[in-house]
């Protein structure tokens, strides 16, 4: 079974490494790491700690992508998660009850954007375009349209402090990957969602209650949502509902993509998705360390990603698999002359 | 027919290998204009994969193909649709939330001031479709008709775009005696025209009806080919089987009723079949009978909960129940085993055995998963009793041919032990060999005390295992036979009392 994972990862590891191999020949200094002040610094350091909202994001990302749906909601629940904790804190609330009331929020908006899907069957593209949509003016809403700033240290931990030297988000979106990863493969809830993902139909009559898997993949998001909302939050030290989480969403379903899960549902894996948020805050390193002017930043993010997909798309795995292979492994030899020989026939 | 010396279509030593399978072997066919050339063989012989490999839907690894005597070699199926062949796949391939016209017209659209003529497209699909004896409304979605019309719908386009070859892989398999006449004489007039016709199907009646020879593959070789003018059955069936095929039981077994399990007091849902009272025993097969579209499928579905009934009642051992879903009905121990495997029953990119061990998983639940070992145990058990044919337990389901997979659907819902089992068409798609060992099964399942509802078009083997058969038509029962009722003229002559025969 691990050997099949590390198949299954394998195309991730190789384009995570040729990117951090870019990162070192733009700047030789991106593997050094330093201790200061009980805490570490790094570039490498920096892509695990910048990359925890995307990389919190794509693990609830996946699960929804696995049953053939979307989540376009989770950028805009970022911000309503953000400014609720900021709320909840700037009132007196202390940093515990600011991150459950945020959770609670995302779960609330999970729920909503699972009802709509599972329940009254509204496209998920179209249905989590509500919460897109006027998630950030609730935000807004919620701050009374400032940016709302904090000083509670507790909350500002989980975004800016760090735990035996490390960032905590870095341990927040393992311990989220790792444990929605265990739960999903250690029970059955893995291959259910990935059935419902490929016929929906055969699924339920089946047996499987695609209804609540549904909702309960979606209020997975949400929840994801509101910590990465949370750990931005708590970075700035203030909630900004304009900004938090900005085209986030996009990122997110950007690395379930370069993880090779598929967009039209069925098989996943959370560990590529996770690897594909790192692939994406890499890439970012690389246009950072590089010097170029920032006008540039997005235009090259576009094209690396280009090539990124480029890579695994299908035609092109097929070609790899068939310069491989160019002679078929079970084949007598008479059959292979004749199947060359039928090649050059039709080439000429 | 005379076969002229020229064949129009001759493969010569075609090969395909899957990982951990050899499919084809060196094959070779020829095809004569004018021929009805019937494929034969048992589940995974490998009919499919060789049509695939003629029209280029797969990617063949040695062999050559003649048309005409010139060499061709089609990338995929548009190819060598536009060399003349004219193909209907097994899993047949149309857009279903396209309307029947754009099905039937995709890629040869009418057009007028460069835009699609619409209005001609449907003028010309109802012409078409009227030559299959279908009257239905072409600008409506396909989805929105049944499996047995978009089967005909294929076949119809597959037909009007056919110049040279018509491949046709299993396409009675959803079809009534009197759509499959009219198909007949479609094909008929196609070889007078020259046309050769390929012609795959499990019905050896219908292979000795309409096809001049046939051609026999047993584990991805060939076995022969045989004019069939002077073959015998058997002859053809051991050649396919390897074997003599040992009579399934013909007598009808003298079942051992026990105490009723389940009673339904005017069960029924509006729109889709009128009420009816049904009681089920113990150890009984309640045998469905009925054209297409009577109402054998809607009847099994209000039963199961997957078209919960809207009115009426229902008792499973004496105690009230409401079924409103296939997962209540599962819980209360009744399986469906469904009548279109593609889009009701298998989950494609799962794996064989996790298909297996769907409906038993999720019944249990999810947070008790089943063990890997106990899956692959189960699994591997229905794998040797139903004799599925395939290279790994861990291959996703769609890559098994189309019996293998009817067989695996059918292990799915054994594994649940269910107390009430509803089969769909059981035998459809499945070869001669294990349509009697299916038939024995379902005798071996009723000893056992499992109450069991068969919804078939196969009127002799639906007498032979049941013990009462209720007759459908427009979505209604119109009459129950029982004991010595039984026979197929008597089954016959209801289905027809008010003619009408509708899709
Ligand atoms: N893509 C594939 N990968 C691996 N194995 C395959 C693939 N396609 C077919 N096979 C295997 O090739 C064999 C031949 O399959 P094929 O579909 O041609 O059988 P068939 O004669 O049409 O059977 P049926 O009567 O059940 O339709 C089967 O054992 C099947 O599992
Ligand atoms: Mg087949």
């Amino acid at each position: 079974m691990m050997g099949g994972t590390l198949r299954r990862i394998a195309p991730q590891l190789i384009i995570l490494g040729v990117v951090i191999l870019l990162n070192f020949i733009v700047f030789p200094g991106f593997f050094s790491i330093e201790f200061q002040n009980g805490r570490l610094f790094g570039n490498i350091i920096d892509v695990l700690n910048r990359g925890a909202p995307v990389a919190l994001l794509a693990t609830g990302m996946t699960l929804v992508i696995a049953t053939k749906g979307i989540d376009l909601s989770v950028g805009a629940v970022m911000a309503i998660a953000g400014a609720v904790a900021a709320s909840v804190v700037t009132a007196g609330g202390g940093w515990f009850l600011a991150l459950l009331a945020a959770l609670a929020a995302g779960l609330a908006c999970g729920s909503w954007n699972g009802i709509l899907v599972a329940v009254f069957r509204v496209q998920p593209i179209v249905a989590t375009l509500v919460l897109m949509v006027a998630g950030r003016g609730i935000g807004q809403l919620i701050t009374e349209g400032k940016i709302m700033t904090f000083n509670d240290p507790g909350l500002i931990h989980l975004g800016a402090g760090t735990i035996l030297g490390l960032p905590t988000p870095v341990y927040i979106w393992v311990i989220m990957g790792g444990l929605i990863t265990y739960v999903v493969r250690r029970t059955a809830l893995g291959m259910l969602i990935e059935s419902i993902g490929i016929n929906e139909t055969s699924s339920r009559l089946a047996g499987i209650n695609s209804r609540v898997l549904l909702v309960a993949v979606y209020l997975v998001t949400g929840f994801c949502a509101a910590l990465a909302g949370v750990v931005v939050a708590a970075d700035i030290k203030g909630a900004d509902a304009n900004n938090a989480g900005l085209w986030m969403e996009l990122d997110a379903i950007l690395a379930v993509v370069i993880g090779g899960n598929s967009l039209l549902g069925g098989r996943f894996s959370i560990i590529a998705s996770l690897l594909g948020a790192l692939i994406i805050q890499s890439v970012n390193s690389v246009i950072l360390l590089s010097g170029m002017p920032p006008e540039f930043n997005l235009v090259i993010k576009a094209l690396l990603i280009i090539v990124i997909l480029f890579i695994q798309s299908p035609a092109v795995q097929h070609a790899i698999y068939l310069f491989r292979a160019s002679t078929p492994p079970h084949a007598p030899n008479e059959n292979g002359a004749k199947n060359n020989q039928t090649a050059k026939e039709s080439l000429s | 027919m005379s076969t002229t010396p020229e064949p129009v279509l001759q493969a010569t030593g075609v090969s395909k290998f899957f990982p951990g399978a050899i499919a084809l072997d060196d094959v070779s066919l020829s095809l004569y204009p004018g021929e009805v050339h019937a494929l034969l063989g048992e589940n995974g012989a490998g009919k499919s994969t060789l049509i695939k490999c003629l029209t280029g839907a797969y990617k063949r690894d040695a062999g050559t193909i003649l048309l005409d005597g010139k060499e061709i070699d089609p990338r995929d199926p548009q190819g060598s649709l536009a060399l003349g062949i004219g193909t209907v796949y097994q899993e047949v391939n149309l857009l279903s939330n396209m309307t029947v016209a754009e099905n039937l017209f995709l890629g040869w659209q009418p057009m007028r001031h460069g835009m699609i003529n619409n209005r001609e497209m449907v003028k010309r699909s109802k012409e078409v479709l009227s030559g299959f004896g279908l009257d239905i409304d072409p600008s409506q979605l396909l989805s929105s008709y049944s499996i047995a019309i978009q089967q005909v719908v294929a076949i119809a386009r597959a037909v009007e775009l056919a110049g040279k070859v018509l491949i046709l892989d299993e396409p009675t398999a959803s079809l009534d005696r009197e759509e499959i006449d009219l198909l007949f004489s479609v094909v008929r007039k196609l070889t007078e025209r020259g046309l050769a016709v390929v012609f795959i199907t499990h019905f050896l009646d219908q292979v000795f009806e309409i096809s001049d020879r046939a051609t026999i593959l047993r584990n991805g070789r060939i076995v022969g080919t045989r004019e069939l003018a002077n073959a015998t059955q058997t002859e053809i069936v051991t050649m396919m089987l390897g074997r003599q095929l040992e009579e399934a039981k013909k007598e009808r077994g003298k079942a051992v009723i026990g105490e009723t399990i389940l009673e339904l007091k005017n069960y029924g849902r509006r729109g889709t079949i009128e009420p009816f009272d049904m009681i089920l025993h113990k150890g009984e097969v309640i045998g469905l009978a009925g054209l297409l579209g009577s109402g054998r499928s809607e009847t099994a579905g209000v039963i199961f909960g997957s078209t919960p009934a809207d009115q009426g009642t229902a008792t499973l051992n004496g105690e009230a129940i409401k079924i409103d879903s296939p997962r209540s009905s599962i819980h209360l121990g009744f399986g469906l085993c469904p009548e279109d495997r593609k889009t009701d029953g298998i989950v494609g990119d799962l794996s064989v055995r996790e298909n297996i061990i769907l409906s038993l998983q999720a019944r249990r639940g999810w947070t008790r998963p089943i063990s890997r070992a106990k899956a692959e145990k189960i699994a591997e058990d229905y794998v040797k009793k139903l004799d599925i044919r395939l290279a790994s337990l861990d291959m996703p389901i769609r890559l098994l041919s189309g019996g293998n997979q009817q067989k695996a659907l059918l292990a799915r819902w054994l594994a649940t032990e269910p107390d009430i089992l509803i089969l769909d068409e059981p035998t459809r798609g499945i070869d001669v060999g294990a349509h009697a060992e299916i038939i024995e099964l379902i005798q071996t399942l009723r000893e056992q005390g499992m109450a069991l509802i068969v919804a078939s078009s196969e009127l002799e083997e639906l007498i032979t295992y049941s013990s009462r058969i209720v007759v459908l038509r427009d979505r209604r029962q119109v009459k129950e036979l029982q004991g010595d009722e039984i026979s197929i003229g008597a089954i016959v002559r209801s289905i027809a009392e008010e003619g009408g025969a509708q899709l």
